[in-house]
C-alpha cells in the first residue's frame, strides 16, 4: 500500500477514536442536567467521564497534528475554510473544558448549576458543528484551482449538513446514555437506561436517513456496506440495551459511530476535501501529502507511539472500570 | 487593519496567553512530585498535606493551559494556511510527537493522578505524577524544537515546484543546535516562576496566619526559593549560551536588542538608554563596556554587527526591503526579561535570609507574595515578545516572510469575530481562575485522613472523591 494511503486510514483512526471516544463524554455532558435530578446524580454522572474526557479530548489534537503533518494541504484548506465553525467549536471545547474541571472547586450550588449549563451546551454545541462539518466534507465544499475555501458560511448550512449535525447529536447522545447506565447504579442507571432506548431509536431513524443520502451522492459498494454495518451495530446494541446488557449495549454503539464514520471516509477516498465547483480541483492523498521522507519519518512515530497510547489508555478504562455509585447527601 | 494585522495581533495575544499557564504547570507539577516522593519516603503527614495543597493549584491551572493550547493547534490553520503549507512537511513532525507522546501522555496519567488517590497503590500512583512531569517535558521539547526551526531552519529542502520546504533529516531538526539552547532557557526560566510562586504563597501563609501550618509552610517557602535560586543560575547561564547561538544564526536580533545601529568592536552593552531608538541621537545611557561582545561571541574584544550593515547585507541576500524588527521593541524586552526576572531572584535570596535558623518572616514580606511570582512570570513574557518580535519580518527565518504567510481566504470579519470572542473569553476565564487561585491558596492545607496502602475493596469505590469533582 502507498504511504498516502496508509496515512489516509491513520488519519481517518484517529478520527474515528476521537468520535468514539469524546463521543459517550459528548453525550454524558448533554444529559448532566437531564438525567441528574439533584447535584448528588450530576457529580457522580461527571465522575464517570472525569478521569478520563481529557484523555479523549487529545485525540481530536492528535488528528489534527497528524493531518497537519501528513496533508498540509488538508490541514490549510480545511481550518481555514470552515473558520467559523471550528471557531464556536474551540470556544465550546474551552468552556467545557473549564467548566468540568472547575465545577468541584467550590462548594456552592448555585456555581455548579452554571457549570453544568456550560457542560450542556459545551457538549452539544461540537457535536452539532462537527456532524456539520463532516457531512460538508463528503457532499463536497467549494474549492478553487488553488485549493482554497470560496465558499460562505451559508453554504455550509445547506439541509444535508444540518440533517449530518442532528444525526451525529443523536449518535452521541445515546452513546452517552449507554455509557452512564454502564457505569453507575441504582435510580441514575435506571432513568440512563430507558433514555438510551428512546434516543436510540432516534438516532438509528436519522442515521439511516443521513447515511442513505450521503452514500447516494457520493459512495460505493464498500462505503455502503460499512454504513449497513454501523445500522446493524446499532441496532444490536439497542436490542442489548432492552436486555439490560449494557457492557454489550456500548460495544454496539461504539462500533456503530466508528463504522458510520469510517463509511465516510471511505466514500470520500481517493479526494480528502472533494472540490463541489470542479472535480480536478479536490483535494486528494496525493496533492495533499508531505514529502514520502516526511511520511517515512512520521510512520516510524506512529508505529510506535500508538501501540503504547492504546495500552495505558486501555489501562485507564480498567483502573476505573467500576460503577460510580451516588453518594448519599 | 487587514487580515495580516489582525492574525499577527491574535496569534500573539492567544500565544502569550497560553504562556502563562505553561511555566506554572511545567514547573508545579514537578514540585508537586517531589514532595509526594518526599512523603514516599518519609511518610510525613506534612508532606503529604503539601502535596495536596500545591497539587490542588496545579490542577486549576492545568486546566487553563491544556483549554488554551487547543486554539493554538487550531490556530495555524484557520489564520495562517499558507504557512500551515509551507512548513507542514517539516513542522507537523515535531507536532505529531507532541501529541501523541506528550499530550496523551499529560492528559491520561493526570486523570489517573487525581482520581487514583485511593484506588491505585502508594507506588503507582507516585509514578503516575512522574509522567505528567515527563509530559510536560517532552510537550516544551516537541514545540520549542518547533519554533527553533522557524529560528533557524535545517534538516530541509526547499521545493521550488510545491513552494515549499520539505524534511530531509528529521534529527536534524530534533537537535538543532537552538532548540538545544531553548530548551533549558525555557524550562529554567518556568523553575523560576514555580519556585517563586510556591515561595510566594508560603510568605503569605507565614505572615497573615502566624501558628497555622508554619513547619509545612516553612519547608515550601525554602524549597521555593532555592528552587529560584537555582533556576536563576540556570537562566543566566542558559541565556548567555542563547546569545552566542542567536548571535550566529541571526545577528540582526543581536543587533537588533542593543539598538546597535553601527558594528562596534568592542562592543558595549546599555542598561538602559534615553534618546531616540532609531539612532539618531541618544540622550543619556549607562552602558557596561565590552559586555555585548561577551554576551554574543564569548570575547571582550570581538567585533558585534551594527543593524546598518546586517541590513545592507541582507539586501543582497534576499532583495530590496526592510529586515529590521521593531527595534525598540526589542531592545526594551530583552532588558526587561533580564532585569525583572533577576529581580524575583533577588527577593527570594532575602525571603531566604529573613527565614535564616528558624526566624519567622518579618510582617512587612508579606508584601512580596504577590510580586515574587509575578516578576519572572512576566519575565517570560517579554522573553518571547523579544524572540518572536526579533525574528520579524521572518515567520521562517530567511525563507518565509510574515505577511506570505496569512491565510489567503480568510476575511477581516471571520478574524474579528474570533478574536473579540477571545478576548471576551480569555478575560472572563482569567478572573475566574485568579478568584479560584485565591480562594484554594486562603483555605490552607487541608486536614488528611489516614491514606490506606492498598487499594480498598471493591465496596468501597463509591465513596465520594474526596481529591476530585
Ligand atoms: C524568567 C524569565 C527569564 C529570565 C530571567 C531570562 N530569560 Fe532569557 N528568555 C526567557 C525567559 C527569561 C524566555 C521567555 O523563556 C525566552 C523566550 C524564548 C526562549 O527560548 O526563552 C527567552 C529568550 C532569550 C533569548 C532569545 C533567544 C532567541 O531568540 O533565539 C536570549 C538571548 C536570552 N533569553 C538571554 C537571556 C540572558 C542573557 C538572561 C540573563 C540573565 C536571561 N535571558 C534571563
Ligand atoms: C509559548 C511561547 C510563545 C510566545 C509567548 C510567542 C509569542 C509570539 C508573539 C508575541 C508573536 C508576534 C510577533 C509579531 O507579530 O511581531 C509571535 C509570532 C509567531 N509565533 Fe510565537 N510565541 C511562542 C511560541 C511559538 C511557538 C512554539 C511557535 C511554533 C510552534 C510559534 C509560532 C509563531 C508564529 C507562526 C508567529 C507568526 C505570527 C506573527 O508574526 O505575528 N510561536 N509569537
Ligand atoms: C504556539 C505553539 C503551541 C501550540 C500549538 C501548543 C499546543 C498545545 C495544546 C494543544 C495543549 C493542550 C494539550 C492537552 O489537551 O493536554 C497544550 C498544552 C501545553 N503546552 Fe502548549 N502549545 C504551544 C506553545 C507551547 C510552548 C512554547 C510550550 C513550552 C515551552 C508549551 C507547553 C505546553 C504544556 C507544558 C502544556 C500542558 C498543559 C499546560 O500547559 O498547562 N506550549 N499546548
Amino acid at each position: 500500500m502507498e504511504l498516502t494511503t496508509v496515512w489516509f486510514l491513520v488519519i481517518a483512526f484517529f478520527w474515528i477514536g476521537y468520535f468514539v471516544l469524546e463521543g459517550f463524554d459528548f453525550g454524558v455532558g448533554m444529559l448532566v442536567r437531564v438525567l441528574g435530578r439533584d447535584e448528588p446524580e450530576r457529580r457522580a454522572a461527571i465522575t464517570t467521564i472525569g478521569p478520563v474526557w481529557d484523555g479523549n479530548e487529545v485525540w481530536l489534537i492528535v488528528a489534527g497534528a497528524t493531518t497537519f503533518a501528513a496533508f498540509p494541504e488538508w490541514y490549510a484548506s480545511l481550518f481555514s475554510g470552515f473558520y467559523l465553525p471550528l471557531f464556536a467549536i474551540v470556544v465550546s471545547l474551552i468552556l467545557r473544558g473549564v467548566a468540568i474541571e472547575y465545577r468541584g472547586k467550590r462548594d456552592d450550588l448555585l456555581w455548579r448549576g452554571r457549570m453544568d449549563t456550560l457542560i450542556t451546551v459545551g457538549s452539544l454545541v461540537p457535536a452539532l458543528l462537527w456532524g456539520i462539518t463532516f457531512a460538508n466534507l463528503v457532499r463536497g465544499v467549494p474549492l478553487d484551482a488553488s485549493h482554497e475555501f470560496v465558499g460562505s458560511l451559508g453554504s455550509l448550512l445547506n439541509p444535508f449538513a444540518l440533517l449530518g449535525g442532528v444525526t451525529l447529536t443523536a449518535l452521541f447522545v445515546a452513546h452517552g446514555a449507554i455509557f452512564l447506565a454502564l457505569k453507575t447504579t441504582g435510580e441514575l442507571r435506571e432513568r440512563a437506561n430507558r433514555l438510551a432506548s428512546v434516543c436510540g431509536l432516534a438516532a438509528g431513524v436519522l442515521a439511516v436517513g443521513f447515511l442513505t443520502w450521503a452514500h447516494g451522492q457520493r459512495g460505493d459498494l464498500w462505503s455502503t456496506v460499512l454504513a449497513v454495518g454501523a445500522a446493524g451495530a446499532l441496532v444490536a446494541g439497542l436490542v442489548a440495551n432492552r436486555m439490560r446488557r449494557e457492557g454489550w449495549a456500548f460495544v454496539g454503539t461504539t462500533v456503530a459511530i466508528g463504522l458510520a464514520v469510517a463509511s465516510l471516509f471511505v466514500a470520500m477516498f481517493p479526494a480528502v476535501m472533494p472540490s463541489s465547483l470542479d472535480p480536478a480541483w479536490s483535494l486528494n492523498t496525493v496533492n495533499a501529502a508531505s514529502s514520502p521522507y516526511s511520511l517515512k519519518v512520521l510512520t516510524v512515530i506512529a508505529a510506535i507511539s500508538t501501540p503504547l497510547v492504546l495500552l495505558y489508555q486501555g489501562w485507564t478504562y480498567w483502573v476505573f472500570r467500576k460503577r460510580v455509585t451516588v453518594a448519599v447527601s | 487593519m487587514d487580515t495580516l494585522d489582525l492574525a499577527r495581533w491574535q496569534f500573539a495575544i492567544t500565544t502569550v496567553y497560553h504562556f502563562f499557564f505553561v511555566p506554572v504547570t511545567i514547573s508545579l507539577v514537578a514540585i508537586t512530585a517531589g514532595l509526594q516522593t518526599a512523603w514516599y519516603r518519609t511518610g510525613k503527614d506534612k508532606d503529604l498535606r503539601l502535596t495536596k495543597f500545591y497539587g490542588k493549584l496545579f490542577l486549576i491551572n492545568i486546566a487553563m493551559g491544556v483549554v488554551t493550547g487547543i486554539v493554538q493547534e487550531f490556530q495555524f490553520g484557520m489564520n495562517w494556511s499558507d504557512y500551515s503549507r509551507f512548513v507542514g512537511d517539516v513542522f507537523g513532525g515535531p507536532l505529531a510527537l507532541e501529541g501523541l507522546l506528550a499530550f496523551f501522555f499529560e492528559s491520561t496519567f493526570i486523570g489517573l493522578w487525581i482520581f487514583g488517590w485511593d484506588r491505585l497503590p502508594k507506588k503507582v500512583h507516585l509514578a503516575c505524577i512522574w509522567m505528567v512531569v515527563l509530559g510536560t517535558q517532552l510537550s516544551a521539547y516537541f514545540i520549542l524544537a518547533a519554533n527553533s526551526w522557524m529560528q533557524n531552519p535545517v534538516g530541509f529542502r526547499y521545493n521550488a515546484e510545491r513552494g515549499r520546504a520539505e524534511l530531509t533529516d528529521f534529527w536534524a531538526v530534533l537537535t538543532n543546535k537552538v532548540v538545544l539552547v531553548t530548551y533549558p532557557h525555557t524550562i529554567f526560566a518556568a523553575f523560576l516562576v514555580g519556585g517563586a510562586f510556591v515561595a510566594g504563597v508560603a510568605v503569605w501563609h507565614l505572615v497573615r496566619r502566624p501558628g497555622v501550618d508554619v513547619p509545612a509552610f516553612r519547608t515550601a517557602l525554602r524549597l521555593g526559593a532555592v528552587v529560584v535560586l537555582v533556576a536563576g543560575a540556570g537562566v543566566a547561564l542558559s541565556g548567555d549560551q542563547q546569545g552566542k547561538v542567536m548571535t550566529e544564526v541571526q545577528p540582526m536580533k543581536m543587533a537588533a536588542a542593543e539598538a546597535l545601529y553601527e558594528s562596534e568592536k568592542p562592543a558595549a552593552f546599555s542598561i538602559f538608554t534615553v534618546g531616540s531608538l532609531d539612532g539618531s541621537r541618544e540622550i543619556y545611557s549607562v552602558k557596561v563596556p565590552y559586555l555585548l561582545s561577551f554576551l554574543a561571541n564569548g570575547d571582550f574584544d570581538s567585533e558585534v554587527k551594527g543593524i546598518n550593515s546586517l541590513q545592507q547585507a541582507y539586501e543582497q541576500l534576499y532583495g530590496p526591503g526592510s529586515y529590521k524588527p521593531n527595534i525598540p521593541l526589542t531592545y526594551w524586552t530583552f532588558r526587561l526579561m533580564i532585569g525583572v526576572g533577576m529581580t524575583s531572584v533577588a527577593l527570594a535570596l532575602l525571603l531566604l535570609w529573613a527565614t535564616r535558623r528558624g526566624r519567622a518572616p518579618d510582617r512587612r514580606l508579606v508584601w512580596l507574595a504577590l510580586p515574587l511570582p509575578l516578576l519572572p512570570l512576566v519575565a517570560n513574557t517579554f522573553g518571547w515578545i523579544f524572540t518572536e518580535t526579533g525574528r520579524q519580518p521572518w515567520l521562517v527565518f530567511g525563507l518565509l516572510p510574515t505577511s506570505a504567510g496569512v491565510s489567503p481566504g480568510t476575511t477581516t470579519t471571520e478574524i474579528l469575530i474570533s478574536m473579540i470572542g477571545f478576548l471576551l473569553l480569555y478575560g472572563a476565564l482569567a478572573v475566574v481562575e485568579v478568584k479560584l487561585m485565591f480562594r484554594a491558596i486562603r483555605a490552607g492545607l487541608a486536614g488528611v485522613a489516614p491514606e490506606p496502602d492498598t487499594p480498598p475493596e471493591p465496596d468501597d469505590s463509591g465513596k465520594p472523591l474526596s481529591f476530585a469533582y
